[in-house]
Order: C-alpha cells, then structure tokens, then sequence
C-alpha cells in the first residue's frame, strides 16, 4: 500500500505546503502499514524527501509547471506505483493539476481538506464549506483516494529517515499546446499571504492607500505577509494578491494581525481559521472580534508605530 | 466566436447557513449565481460583443436554477440550456460528466467556468472538464484576451503572474478582477423573458445517471462550527500597555517571536 505525494520545490527546496503534504502523507501510509512516495521534478530533495518519510522519489524531467505535461508524467507514476492515496498541496499548481489528473483517473478529489483520516478503510477528510460556516466530512472512494491539503492545517515534521531512493520516470508528454509566455515575479523581498506563517492586514481603517506604511512596518518587522481586506483592493490602495477573504485566498497562518478591519463575513471566511488572531479596531461592536483571540479596541494609527518598535525590540533580545 | 459559461447557483454568500441531515437547510435562503460564474458571464458577453456568437449558459441543477439562467440572459446571454439534476447528490467530476454531454451539443470556441463555486468551494469542475474534453485550460484567470485561434490569458499564482497561451477550445476559469460585472437592463431582462431555455435529464444526454451519483467522494457529514465566543479584550487607550500586551500574546502563546 502506497501513499503517492506531489510535491513542489523551490530554489532546490520542497515547498513549505509540499511538506506538510508529506507528513500527513506519512502518517496515513505508517497508520495503513504501507509506504510514503513522492513525485517531484527536482532529484535534488531526495535527502529532503527522506527527511520527510519518503522511501521514494520519482522524478520526472517535466520541466516549468504546464498542466499538460504534469498530468501525463503524473499519472504515468500513478500506473505503475498503483498508490492507494494521492496527496497535493493545495498550492495554485496543486489545485490546478490534482482535478485534472483524478479526471483522467476517474477518480474523486476532497479539495482543500484540513483533516485526514482512515475510518473502516475509507479515507476520511474534512473540509470547510461555505466560508467556513460549516465543515463537511466526506469519504473519498476509488484507487487512488485523492486529496489536496489546506496549506498551514497540517503542520510539517520529519521523521528521520534518510534520503529517498531515486526512480527516474521518462515520460512521452508530447508537445504541450499551452505555452509559458513569461512569469510576472512579485515584489523583490515581499512574502505571499499563500504560504506565510504570519499575516498583518490591513482595511479601510487605514483611511487611505499612503497609510498601508503602518501595516508594512510591523510585517516587516515581525516577518509576515502583509494581507488587505476587499475594500482596499477595491480603492486601489494595495494589489489583489493581499486580498484575504471569500473572493481573495484563504489563509490559515499560525497568527494573524487585523487592524482597521472591520470583519465582514466575507473577510473572516478567508482568515478565521488561523492559529492565533489579535485584531485592533477603534469599534468595540466590530465582529471581527468575535473570531479574534486578543482584542484591543483602539485607533491604529496610536497602536500600530509602538506595537512594531515593541516587536523589533522583542527580536533583538 | 461562441462561448458556452457554466453556472451555478449557490445560496447568497451572506447566507446564515443552517444544518439539515448531511445537507443544508435550504428554507429560506436566497440563491444567487456564484460570484465567479458572474466574471466568467461577462468576459463572455464582451467576447461575444466583440466578435459575434453566440453565449450560451449551462447550468446542472435543481429547477430553481433556472432562475440563474434568466438572470444571466437578462444579462446579454444569448441561450440557455439547463440540465435537471440535483448536483449537492453528485460529486464534481460527475458534474463535469454532465456539462461535458453538454457542451458536446453545445457551439463554442470558448468555454468559462468560475474558478470555484461559492458555497462548496471545491474549485475542481473546471479542469476535471477540460481533461473530459480533451482541451488546454487556463486557471485562476485575472486577464483574457482572445485572439484567431487562441487565447492568451493571465494565470494567478502564489504571489505572481504567469501568461499563458493556448489554442482553441479551450477551457478557462474565472477570478475576480477579470471585468467588473455589469447589472442587467431592463431591455434585457424583458428580452430574456422571450428565450427557450433548452432542458435536458441526464439520460438526454446519453448519460448513466448511476456514473454521476456513484459518489467517489461522500459527504457522511455536515456540522456546524463551534461557536467562537471572542477572545480576551484589552483597552488600547493607552498604545504603550496595549502593545506590551500583543507582544506578551504574540511571543508567548503564538510563539511567534
Ligand atoms: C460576494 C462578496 C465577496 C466579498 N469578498 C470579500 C473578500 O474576499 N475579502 C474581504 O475582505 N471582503 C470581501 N467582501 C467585502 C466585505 O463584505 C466588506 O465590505 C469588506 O471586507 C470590508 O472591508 P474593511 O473591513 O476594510 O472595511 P470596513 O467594513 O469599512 O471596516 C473598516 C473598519 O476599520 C475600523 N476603523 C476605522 N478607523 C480606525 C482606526 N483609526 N483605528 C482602528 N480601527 C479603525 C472601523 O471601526 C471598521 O470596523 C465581499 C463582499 C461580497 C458581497
Ligand atoms: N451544477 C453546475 N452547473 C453548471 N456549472 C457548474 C456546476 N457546478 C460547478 N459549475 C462550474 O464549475 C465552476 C467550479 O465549481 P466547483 O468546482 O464546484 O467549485 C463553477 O464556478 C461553475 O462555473
């Protein structure tokens, strides 16, 4: 019995959401008596793999993500491992590969679960549904059970193996009809809301774009990604990418910071389901409040300069 | 240039979401078409309004998603075609079963899906349809032009942007930015009053309704969150103490510093 993860490097590294894919990975293989494996494209972490508890590693030489391409090199693996479950992260390649590929299988896909299981022999997930206001647990049928994994919901831990073995797959893609023009890079130095551990965000508490200052201070000083609520993205004030909500992404850091946001229900569908949330709001009825940990009800633009001066000073001990 | 957009209909994002067995309760709620399939309609209409063709909405549904269709007429549709049917008992590759009968019947060049339903936020049908179907698919997209042929199209990605080209037919899913959608007119909504609206079942289609209810994925639950009652609450009257505190919090208990 094989548990098959696809997995995503960067700069020669797995993917924070490719790790965490795998250590749950793991735990289902170790629970079901069978064996991890991993699929990436990069022989390069096969020690990482390993770390991770892959035993191992296929490689395709599929180069830049093209969905095509990924689809034939990954199903190619899935026909000759026969894996009983099939991992993604849910990363923008994950979300976009993993349907595709359960298509060409004819099999079912739990999107973006934040829980995994076995129950009586079935893989069992849980997923947030409807901005979170409910939670669906759902059985995924079918060889393989294929899932992708909320980024952040599971968190990753190595389990001291070594490298993976490496097992090199050739395949005949042919000539993918989707071409890469180019890739439009972000912001030198700016960390993404998909992936960051701490987000500080910011809303039209702010009072205008010039002010998004206050939230990028602290950010920087406390390592986070800064994150926005609709309605600055809709004044122009900061890009789509911060957006964090219902029509933005949906994030799940270890902390998330909100000032000046008011927390409609369509924000908190994006953030509610982070570890720990401090919100500050000079409103004491704002609902964000209702999902924060820590509350203080106060004006930012007061709060905001200290709190990073305290955070820089807390670093440098 | 034809395009054929699929819908769905979804209950109103404001909804308070009510539990009835594994489903929801549905007494009561408003249903709208999901806010994405909103984007992908309108970069249809503006295609069509650009090269000529025909917009075609699909929808999979109970009867009440019939009222999505004339919505999306009302609009600058101009067909419609509804396939009867309970998606919430399918799961989403059987849905792309169905849309991809369809749209077999269906003239189009170009084919536009949300990138997710609002609601089930499964974000899956699109590229399950797009394979189905044999053609490229584009994700996630925030700019659309369509050319002789092909398309080009902006893909969004964890903190970044890629251009992709690809030839038609092919496949494309909706993300906000796209356009801003317009309101339907009063013209149009008295105009779509006038348009058939094609409706099939399943077994129409040449389809076995036991493919697309034979539940690869299950819901054998359906819960309510535990209702977060807020947090501890500080007064930030004073910035110094209340910032010696989230710093307290922050190091602490989310262990972040
Ligand atoms: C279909 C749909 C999808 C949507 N998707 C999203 C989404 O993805 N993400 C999202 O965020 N929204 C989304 N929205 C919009 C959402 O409903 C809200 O309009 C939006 O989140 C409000 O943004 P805000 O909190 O910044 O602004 P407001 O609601 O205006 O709140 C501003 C807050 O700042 C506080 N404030 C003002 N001055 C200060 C000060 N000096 N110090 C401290 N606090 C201050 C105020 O008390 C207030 O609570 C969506 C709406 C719809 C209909
Ligand atoms: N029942 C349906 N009828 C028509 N289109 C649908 C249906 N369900 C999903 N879609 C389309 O598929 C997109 C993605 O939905 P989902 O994969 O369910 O999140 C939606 O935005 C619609 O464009």
């Amino acid at each position: 019995m094989t548990v098959l993860v696809f997995t995503e490097t960067k700069d020669g590294k797995l993917k924070k959401a490719s790790r965490e894919a795998l250590t749950i990975g793991r735990k289902l293989a170790e629970a079901a008596g069978g064996e991890l494996a991993a699929f990436a494209t990069d022989a390069g972490v096969a020690e990482e793999a390993g770390r991770y508890g892959a035993k191992k590693l296929y490689v395709a030489n599929a180069g830049p993500y093209l969905t095509e391409t990924y689809t034939a090199a990954l199903a190619q693996v899935v026909k000759d491992v026969q894996p009983s479950v099939l991992l993604f992260a849910g990363s923008s390649n994950g979300r976009d590969l993993a349907p595709r590929v359960a298509a060409r299988l004819d099999a079912g896909v739990a999107s973006d679960v934040d829980r995994l299981e076995w129950t009586d022999g079935k893989l069992r997930a849980r997923r947030p549904v409807y901005s979170g206001k409910a939670f669906a647990t759902v059985d995924v049928t079918g060889k393989p059970a294929i899932a992708t994994t909320r980024p952040n919901a599971f968190p990753a831990e190595e389990s001291g193996a070594g490298a993976a073995e490496v097992v090199n797959v050739s395949v005949d893609a042919g000539q993918p009809r989707v071409k890469l023009v180019e890739t439009k890079a972000p912001e030198a130095g700016e960390l993404t809301i998909a992936e960051a551990d701490i987000i500080v965000s910011g809303g039209r508490g702010l009072k205008e774009g010039a002010n998004f200052s206050y939230i990028r201070d602290l950010a920087h000083a406390i390592g986070g990604a800064v994150g926005a609520s609709r309605a600055t993205v809709d004044a122009g004030w900061i890009d789509h990418q911060h957006q964090v909500g219902q029509t933005g992404r949906v994030v799940s850091p270890n902390l998330y910071i909100a000032a000046g946001v008011s927390g409609a229900i369509q924000h908190l569908a994006g953030m509610s389901s982070s570890k720990h949330i401090v919100a500050i709001n000079k409103d004491p009825e704002a609902p964000i409040f209702r999902v924060a940990d820590l509350g203080i009800v106060g004006d930012l633009f007061q709060i905001l300069p200290v709190l990073t001066e305290e955070v820089k000073k807390a670093k440098a001990h | 240039m034809s395009s054929v957009v699929c819908i769905s209909h979804v209950p109103d994002t404001e909804s308070r979401i009510r539990v009835s067995g594994r489903k929801i309760d549905e007494t009561g709620l408003k249903f709208i078409v999901s806010p994405y399939d909103e984007y992908a309609l309108e970069e249809a209409i503006r295609l069509k309004e650009a090269k000529g063709g025909d917009v075609t909405v699909l929808t999979f549904g109970p009867d009440r998603a019939q009222q999505g269709l004339r919505e999306a007429l009302a609009r600058g549709a101009t067909k419609a075609m509804h396939v009867k049917g309970e998606p919430a008992d399918a799961d989403s590759l059987g849905i792309a079963k169905v849309l991809a009968a369809a749209i077999r019947t269906l003239e189009h060049d170009v084919l536009f899906l949300g990138k997710q339903g609002v609601g089930t936020d499964n974000a899956l049908v699109a590229p399950m349809l797009a394979e189905l179907l044999g053609y490229p698919q584009v994700n996630v997209v925030t700019h659309l032009e369509v050319g002789d042929g092909k398309l080009t199209a902006h893909r969004e990605i964890e903190g970044a942007e890629e251009v992709l080209e690809a030839p038609l037919p092919a496949v494309v899913s909706a993300q906000k930015g796209l356009n801003e959608p317009r309101y339907a007119s009063l013209k149009g909504i008295m105009a779509a009053k006038k348009v058939a609206i094609d409706t099939r079942s399943i077994a129409d289609l040449g389809l076995d309704e036991s493919d697309i209810y034979n539940q690869r994925v299950t819901v054998v639950s359906l819960e309510l969150p535990a209702e977060k009652s807020g947090g501890r609450r500080i007064d930030g009257s004073d910035p110094q103490a209340a910032a010696r505190e989230i710093v307290k919090y922050i190091r602490d208990e989310a262990k972040a510093l």
